[in-house]
């Protein structure tokens, strides 16, 4: 959804009756900066800009907000995002050995991007998947049980396939 | 899908659906479609038995349902009317599935669920013990009814608390019941729901809010996420029932973003029910108007915190505020309006309590803690899940009798009970009943659910630092004590655990631990120090190991104890040499051994070695160089050095005694040095027993003296003889022949023949240390 689609009205719902202008605006932005980062996978500047505009919120607090929260990201990430669950479920049954073997596959550290921009490796609190641990998601669909290194081979190859 | 004009439409309706919808001698096949589940592949089975039923056209329901709680063993299924349960399926098993089990009505045997290899499968799902001593209350539609189904929800009697609430019950009534039953807060702290619905209710102002608290940010914990998409309606339910006791018409359902099913499940529920008219305006002719909507979360563990949760509601970031007020209050909820925020399990538990009534309820769990409990048990334990119990049950009754036991037959060590918030339960409590004020007597508290095993492999020290680092990451820094003390914890917890703690680390940590918890506005703060207070508490010998024998005994963390090979059960793959970034592994004649002045303890040894060969133990020695103030550079050269006697030599090869009997006569003797290709023979006696040598230098003697090769070697060619110890010098040993004038080094310990060095064997075994020292000296 771009910016300029945003109706205030239609996101903050029936909630809306009962509140002022200011506090709808302020009540989707959470909501807005999802949208926003569905749309670009990530945060751009201007449409930052654009958003503080509509909503008539200051962008330094629009920033403020955005920062807070560990899920928005201000730079472009990648086609794949592959997030490794730092779970305690996960961890106790080694995803921290998982994730510095995908770390040295691809040569990015947890929270960074390769150059090419294909893959983005992240770590999660938890999934919700603890039955399964350890963990790890490509572009949110779960991958479980992967211990040893073959399992771990199988996930950089579903990681390395091309859509 | 019609809507619902009053309170008699939806009576006939259940009436009606009750009639067509899960018929019980219909075949049917309800399949978890969980998240757990997905990721093993049951959309995939899902597929093929649509294609097979469709294929064979044949009459089978599939019912697609929410967590059924194996999740280890995922995807499961429950076969009807026969009540098998399948796990572990696989689109390949669907057809043998439908041919065996509805053509024929026989099990499928290698689908069964079997405790072990060595035991008879198990039929039916009552019967494995995984869901034998469970009791469901919030979880019992899951595994039951399709979550995207609104009509199987009110076919199974869904919605019949918010009818009899509707149809006969004042809001007052509501409240009284709901405090009658002592249900508490399922969130973690336990606070009684009805309280709380009194007060939302009697705070002042006509506008009021309903609130379900979703964002399970507790690493290892499930429930919400089971239930939202398991039960969703069951959640509204208990939504709508609170809204009404509370008089509030607005509602929403924080939700983690993390949770993409939960939400879509969610929205699915939401708008079904607004068509039935069982949310929305005037709900069922009532004149009741009730909306609910999602908020979804962004990534942030401290907007689980009623106040923070507020704050991101409206927008902000997600910073706690002090209380009073509280949310129940006016000026504490969103936009100042007071709130009633539940957990989600805690309204998913409300419905079967109106419809039971509390004295049901009552009958169930403790007196202080009635009702059952859902917990994400989890971990090394052999079974993985979900499961809901009755509280009172013990910490060894789940773990043992619901788990199965600890994963591979090792010792159970601890389970952490409560998330980051909660602490380590060690094992001289398994006999403890699981309730809230039990748990808090020991140090930990019930948290939303989570209950993570531990066994003999997990640190203690590793895993507080891990919830520490979690909860030092999410603290949102409003709080200095918070802030600044857990960070300062972590790095305590960091320096102890890479070697480098120091007396006194342990009583630091604790002060710190209270310092934190006194000074913390939220329960982030308040409770992060509870991993690292209770592990020290129970675990405070494993620290110790830590700071004072720099040793883990779980082998865990790096950078502590000593490295090892174990020669007797090394196979010499020179895999832990590859693996050594730091040329620490070095190779000898006769293997592998790892120098301690270049080992970082890296463990990359360790964790390669085909065999295990590679030990981690104690520092059993004080080191010599060290008390006597040797050098590094001069320790390589004191260790070749102390390889030099005779001994190593002879183990430096292979070697044969050839011995000779001195009756024999020269010719034999020569014979023998010929086969054996040797230069000098031991002349033995009647006792093995060495007497004399007989070497190349004899045959020249006689040949010079005329001497008949006939003759017996004792007659001519005994002379008294120099033999060596084992543990002699090389040095010396040399100095020796060289004064003697001989080139055959017998070696002999006591009367045993040990072996012949000869100066060729001198030389190539000298021959490397010629080469290193010419190195050292360049």
């Amino acid at each position: 959804m771009k910016v300029e689609e945003l109706e205030v009205n239609k996101e903050i719902g029936e909630v809306g009756t009962i509140l002022n202008d200011q506090e709808m605006k302020r009540g989707i932005l959470i909501h807005a900066l999802h949208h926003m980062q569905e749309h670009n996978g990530y945060l751009p500047g201007d449409e930052l800009k654009k958003l503080s505009q509509k909503l008539y919120i200051p962008l330094s607090e629009i920033y403020s907000v955005a920062s807070f929260y560990k899920m928005f990201h201000f730079k472009p990430r990648g086609k794949k995002v592959v997030k490794v669950c730092l779970g305690t479920a996960c961890y106790v049954r080694g995803s921290k050995k998982l994730l510095t073997a995908l770390e040295s596959e691809f040569h990015v550290k947890s929270g960074e991007t390769t150059e090419d921009l294909a893959i983005t490796l992240e770590t999660v609190g938890c999934v919700g998947c603890c039955g399964l641990a350890p963990v790890a998601t490509i572009n949110d669909e779960v991958t479980g049980e992967i211990v040893g290194d073959k399992r771990t081979v199988r996930l950089v190859n579903e990681i390395r396939r091309p859509d | 899908m019609e809507r619902l004009k009053n309170i008699d439409d939806l009576r006939s309706l259940r009436l009606d659906l009750s009639k067509e919808t899960f018929k019980p001698d219909k075949n049917r096949i309800r399949i978890c479609c969980g998240t757990a589940c997905t990721a093993t592949g049951s959309k995939k089975v899902v597929k093929a038995f649509d294609d097979e039923i469709s294929r064979r056209n044949l009459d089978i329901e599939i019912v697609r349902t929410g967590c059924q709680g194996l999740c280890q063993k995922g995807p499961v299924m429950k076969l009807e009317p026969y009540g098998y349960f399948y796990q572990k399926v696989r689109q390949e098993n669907v057809d043998v599935i439908v041919s065996t089990t509805y053509a024929a009505g026989f099990p499928v045997r290698s689908l069964l669920y079997r405790d072990t290899f060595l035991e008879k499968p198990v039929e039916f799902m009552e019967d494995v013990p995984f869901y034998k001593k469970q009791m469901r209350v919030a979880l019992k539609n899951n595994g039951r009814i399709d979550p995207t189904n609104i009509h199987h929800y009110i076919a199974v009697g869904g919605y019949g608390a918010a009818e009899k609430v509707f149809s006969s019950m004042s809001p007052e009534q509501v409240i009284d019941e709901v405090k009658k039953s002592n249900l508490r807060g399922r969130g973690g702290a336990g606070f009684p729901t009805g309280v709380k619905w009194a007060h939302t209710r009697r705070a002042p102002g006509t506008i009021k809010m309903v609130i379900a608290n979703g964002d399970e940010g507790d690493p290892g914990a499930f429930m919400d996420r089971s239930i939202m998409e398991g039960d969703p309606h069951g959640l509204l339910e208990g939504m709508l029932i609170c809204a009404y006791a509370v008089d509030a018409h607005y509602g929403f359902i924080y939700v983690r973003h993390e949770y993409p099913l939960a939400v879509k499940n969610l929205r699915i529920a939401i708008s079904q029910a607004e068509q039935i008219g069982l949310l929305g305006r005037n709900i069922l002719g009532t004149g009741f108007d009730f909306t609910i909507h999602i908020r979804e979360g962004a990534g942030a563990f401290v907007c689980g915190e009623a106040t923070a949760l507020v704050a991101s509601l409206e927008g902000k970031r997600g910073f706690p505020h002090a209380r009073p007020p509280r949310v129940s209050e006016p000026g504490g909820g969103p936009w100042g309006y007071p709130a009633n925020l539940n957990n989600v399990e805690t309204f998913a538990c409300v419905p079967p309590i109106i419809e039971k009534g509390a004295d049901w309820f009552l009958s169930i769990g403790t007196p202080s803690s009635p009702g059952t409990k859902v917990f994400a048990l989890t971990g090394k334990v052999k079974n993985t899940g979900l499961v809901e119990v009755p509280m009172g049950i013990t910490l060894g009754e789940i773990v043992y009798d619901i788990g199965g036991g600890i994963m591979g037959n090792k010792k159970f060590k601890a389970i952490q009970t409560g998330g980051p918030s909660g602490g380590c339960i060690p094992s001289k409590y398994l006999n403890l009943p699981v309730d809230f004020d039990s748990l808090l007597k020991v140090g930990s508290m019930m948290g939303s659910g989570g209950m993570v095993v531990l066994d003999e492999d997990n640190c203690m020290v590793d895993v507080a630092k891990f919830f520490l680092s979690f909860t030092q990451a999410e603290s949102c820094g409003k709080c200095p004590t918070c802030r600044i003390g857990t960070y300062q914890m972590l790095q305590i917890l960091e320096k102890i655990t890479s070697g480098k703690g120091e007396k006194g680390d342990i009583e630091k940590l604790e002060k710190i631990g209270k310092l934190v918890k006194a000074g913390s506005l939220c329960g982030l703060g308040q409770s992060a120090p509870n991993p690292v207070l209770t592990t020290i508490k129970y675990f405070r010998d494993e620290y110790e190991e830590h700071i004072h024998e720099k040793y883990c005994r779980a082998r865990v963390c790096s950078g502590l104890g000593v490295f090892i090979i174990e020669h007797s059960e090394c196979i010499l793959c020179g895999l832990c040499k590859q693996a050594c970034a730091f040329n620490a592994v070095k190779e000898t004649r006769r293997g592998f051994f790892i120098d301690r002045d270049y080992c970082t303890k890296c463990k990359a040894c360790y964790s390669i070695c085909p065999v295990n060969a590679v030990k981690i133990t104690k520092e059993m020695y004080a080191r010599l160089e060290e008390e006597l103030k040797i050098p590094y550079e001069k320790m390589e050269v004191i260790e070749r050095r102390r390889k030099m006697t005779l001994k190593d030599i002879l183990e430096s090869r292979p070697y044969e005694i050839v011995t000779v009997h001195k009756n024999s006569a020269i010719s034999d003797a020569v014979r023998k040095m010929t086969e054996k290709s040797v230069s000098g023979l031991f002349v033995v006696d009647d006792n093995n027993k060495l007497v004399s040598l007989f070497t190349e230098r004899d045959i020249v003697r006689c040949v010079f003296d005329n001497t008949s090769f006939n003759e017996t070697i004792e007659k001519t060619c005994m002379r008294d003889i120099t033999t060596f110890d084992p543990s002699t010098e090389i040095s010396s040993a040399i100095a020796i022949a060289l004064r003697k004038k001989i080139r055959h080094l017998p070696v002999v310990e006591g009367d045993r023949i040990i072996g012949m060095i000869t100066f060729r064997d001198l030389v190539s075994y000298l021959l490397p240390e010629i080469c290193f020292m010419a190195e050292t000296m360049y």
